[in-house]
C-alpha cells in the first residue's frame, strides 16, 4: 500500500490526503502551526518532500522532533520576515486560518515566502453548525470541538466568506475540496461541508 | 558506587601531537598535546562518536567524577551519560580541553620547547577554527572519521557551528546551544572589561607571572565575576538572592553584606584558584574574533554553503547573553541552505547558564534528536 492509499483514519486528518494529492513531489513545503509533524511526516513519506514546520508549542515541538521532522519554534503572530520570498513551493496553514489575528497579513505572506499556498479550514456554514446556532448555542463538533469559552478560534468563517475574502484581496483560487465526516463533498458545499481544503496564489499579480 | 546514570569515575587522557598547527593569526606551535576524556564506546563501525566542546571556563571534563577528586563532576554530567539524553550506552562521547586552554592542552602556562620557560604571554592568541583543526587531527588519532554529531553551547556551539562550515563530511549533526554567530558589540565590550581586570592586575607581568610565582587573583576574581552576572538573568539572581543580607542589617562599611556579594566573591575565589589568566585572555579573544560570515562578505548563509549537517538549535529566552534572535540568525542561514534544522526557544529563566541547567523541556528535546540520530 502507497501512503497515497493510506486511509485519511490512518494519516490523522482527513485534509492531509487532498493536500499531498496536490503537492508536486519533492517539493519544498513551509507548514504553519504544524502540530506533531504529521502532516509533513505524511507528505515526507508520500511526496518526498522537503522542509520545515513551524510550531510555538513546547510539547508539539518535541512531537515534531520525534517524528523526524523539522521544526522551528516560532510565532505566526510576528510574521513570516525570517522566511525568504518564493523560499518555498507550498506554504500550508492546516486548521489554523481561524485562530489567526491576522488573517490578511497571514495570506499576504503565505504568498510572499511561497509560490502557492494551501489552507483549511472548518466551514462555519455546515448545516450541522447552522441547526446549533438556531438552536441557540455557539457549534461544538468534530471540527469545532471547543466550547465557546476555551476555543483558540477568534475568527470563524464559512466557504462562502474565505471564497469572498480571495475576490476581494487578489487571491487566486486554484483547486478545492470540501469535506464532510472525510469525504468529498461537491453539492451545496457551504452547507454539507465541514471542512474545506484550498490551494491558491497570487494570480494576476505574480504574472503581472 | 557513582550514581544512576553517571559515566563513574572517568580519567584524563592525553595525546601529543608533533606535526605543527598553523594558526589563523599565521603563528605556528610544532608541537602539542590535547587532554581529553571519552564515555562509552567506540562502536565497530566508528560511526557514534559524539564531540562535545566547551565554552568559556570549562575543560575536557564533561562527565563523570575523579576517583581521587570525587567532588569534581563534570560539567555536563546532568546532560551525558548512561540512558541521559546523550545516552553513552549508545553513544561514544568525547571531551576535549582546547589549546590555550589549563586543563592539560598545551596553553599558555605549558613549558615552550624554545625556552625551557611558560610561554606566558609569548602563547599565540588562538581561534575557534584553530580548535575545530585541532579537534579534527584528535578525532583521526582516534579513528573517528566522521562524528555523529558535535554539541556545544555557548562558544562550544560556536565550535559545532564551525565544524558544520570547515569540517562539512565530518559531522553529521550539530547540536548549537545557546549560541551567536559572531559576538555584539555589548558582548565584546564585556569581555574587554574582564580583560582590562587580568592585564592591569600588578601581579600579571605582562602575561609572565608565572616566573614570579604570584596569580593575578584580583584581575580574575574581577573578570568572573562581571562573566557570571552576565551569564544570569536578572530575574534568576533576584529568586536567588533578592536583597536578602548575610546578618540581616546594615552594617554601614563595605564588609560582605548582600548574599548575592557573598556569593559573587566565593565563586570569584574558586575561579582564581584553578584558571589560568592567559587562557581566559585568548578565550575571549577567540570568542571576540569568531565570525565565520566575515570571509563570505558577512554572509553567513554564503559561510554555511558547503554545510550538509542536520542542526538543531536550541536558544533560551532569558538569555540576554546570547539572545534568541541570535540563534534565529543561524537558523536562517541553515534555511537559506535548505539544511535540515529544528529551532527550540526555550522559555527558561536562567540566562546564559541555562543550557547548563537540567530543564526537562531542554533536555527532552536534545534526548529526542539524538535518539533519532541513525548510526
Amino acid at each position: 500500500m502507497t501512503a497515497f492509499d493510506t486511509p485519511a483514519s490512518l494519516s490523522g486528518r482527513s485534509d492531509f490526503v487532498a493536500i499531498a494529492k496536490w503537492i508536486k513531489p519533492d517539493a519544498k513545503v513551509l507548514d504553519l502551526g504544524c502540530g506533531d509533524g504529521s502532516l509533513l511526516r505524511f507528505l515526507k513519506e508520500a511526496r518526498g518532500v522537503t522542509g520545515y514546520g513551524v510550531e510555538i508549542d513546547d510539547t508539539k515541538l518535541l512531537a515534531c522532533v520525534k517524528n523526524r521532522v523539522n521544526v522551528l519554534q516560532n510565532n505566526l503572530e510576528s510574521g513570516l520576515s525570517e522566511f525568504e520570498s518564493n523560499s518555498f513551493d507550498y506554504v500550508i496553514l492546516s486548521q489554523t486560518l481561524q485562530a489567526v489575528r491576522h488573517t490578511e497579513r497571514i495570506i499576504r505572506d503565505m504568498l510572499r515566502v511561497g509560490r502557492e499556498a494551501i489552507v483549511t479550514f472548518p466551514n462555519f456554514g455546515y448545516w450541522r453548525h447552522r441547526l446549533q446556532i438556531l438552536a441557540g448555542h455557539m457549534p461544538v463538533s468534530g471540527e469545532l470541538p471547543y466550547e465557546w469559552y476555551d476555543t483558540p478560534n477568534i475568527h470563524l468563517f464559512t466557504i462562502q466568506d474565505f471564497e469572498n475574502f480571495c475576490a476581494t484581496h487578489q487571491v487566486r483560487i486554484l483547486e478545492r475540496v470540501v469535506m464532510a465526516e472525510g469525504r468529498p463533498v461537491n453539492f451545496l458545499p457551504n452547507l454539507r461541508g465541514s471542512l474545506a481544503v484550498y490551494r491558491f496564489d497570487e494570480g494576476a499579480r505574480r504574472q503581472a | 558506587m557513582p550514581p544512576e546514570g553517571s559515566v563513574g569515575t572517568v580519567s584524563p587522557k592525553f595525546e601529543r601531537f608533533d606535526e605543527p598547527i598553523v594558526l589563523k593569526s599565521g603563528a605556528r606551535l610544532d608541537a602539542y598535546q590535547l587532554a581529553y576524556e571519552t564515555y562509552g564506546t567506540l562502536n565497530a563501525a566508528r560511526s557514534n562518536a559524539v564531540l562535545v566542546c566547551h565554552a568559556l571556563n570549562a575543560s575536557h571534563h564533561v562527565a563523570g567524577v575523579y576517583a581521587d577528586d570525587p567532588d569534581n563532576v563534570g560539567w555536563w554530567d546532568n546532560l551525558i551519560g548512561p540512558g541521559k539524553p546523550l545516552d553513552t550506552d549508545r553513544f561514544f562521547v568525547v571531551g576535549v580541553n582546547n589549546i590555550g586552554g589549563c586543563h592539560g592542552s598545551t596553553g599558555p602556562a605549558s613549558v615552550n620547547p624554545a625556552t625551557g620557560s611558560p610561554w606566558g604571554a609569548d602563547f599565540p592568541v588562538v581561534t575557534v577554527e584553530d580548535w575545530v583543526e585541532a579537534q579534527s587531527r584528535l578525532a583521526t588519532r582516534l579513528g573517528i572519521q566522521r562524528f555523529a554529531a558535535v554539541m556545544g553551547g555557548s562558544l562550544g556551539a560556536m565550535q559545532a557551528l564551525q565544524w558544520a562550515i570547515s569540517q562539512p563530511q565530518r559531522i553529521g549533526h550539530a547540536i548549537v546551544i545557546a549560541a551567536a554567530p559572531k559576538l555584539s558589540t555589548q558582548n565584546i565590550a564585556f569581555n574587554e572589561v574582564a580583560r582590562q581586570a587580568i592585564t592591569t592586575d600588578p601581579d600579571f607581568h605582562g602575561g609572565n607571572f608565572y616566573s614570579h610565582g604570584v596569580v593575578p587573583r584580583r584581575g580574575l576574581r574581577i573578570a568572573r565575576m562581571i562573566g557570571h552576572i552576565t551569564y544570569l538573568s536578572d530575574d534568576a539572581m533576584a529568586e536567588k538572592f533578592g536583597r536578602e543580607l548575610r546578618e540581616g542589617v546594615f552594617k554601614f562599611n563595605f564588609d560582605v553584606e548582600f548574599q548575592v556579594e557573598s556569593y559573587l566573591r566565593y565563586q570569584a575565589d574558586k575561579f582564581a584558584e584553578r584558571f589560568d589568566a592567559n587562557t581566559y585572555l585568548r578565550i575571549t579573544k577567540a570568542l571576540d574574533y569568531f565570525d565565520p560570515a566575515a570571509a563570505f562578505g558577512g554572509n553567513l548563509s554564503t559561510a554555511l554553503d558547503q554545510a550538509v549537517a542536520g542542526f538543531l538549535v536550541v536558544s533560551f529566552t532569558s538569555d540576554w547573553r546570547f539572545t534568541p534572535a541570535r540563534s534565529r540568525e543561524i537558523v536562517k542561514a541553515l534555511l537559506d541552505n535548505g539544511l535540515d534544522a529544528s529551532y527550540a526557544e526555550i522559555a527558561a529563566p536562567h540566562g546564559h547558564d541555562a543550557f547548563l541547567m537540567e530543564d526537562p523541556r531542554y533536555h527532552n528535546l536534545i534526548r529526542a534528536y539524538f535518539a533519532n540520530i541513525d548510526l
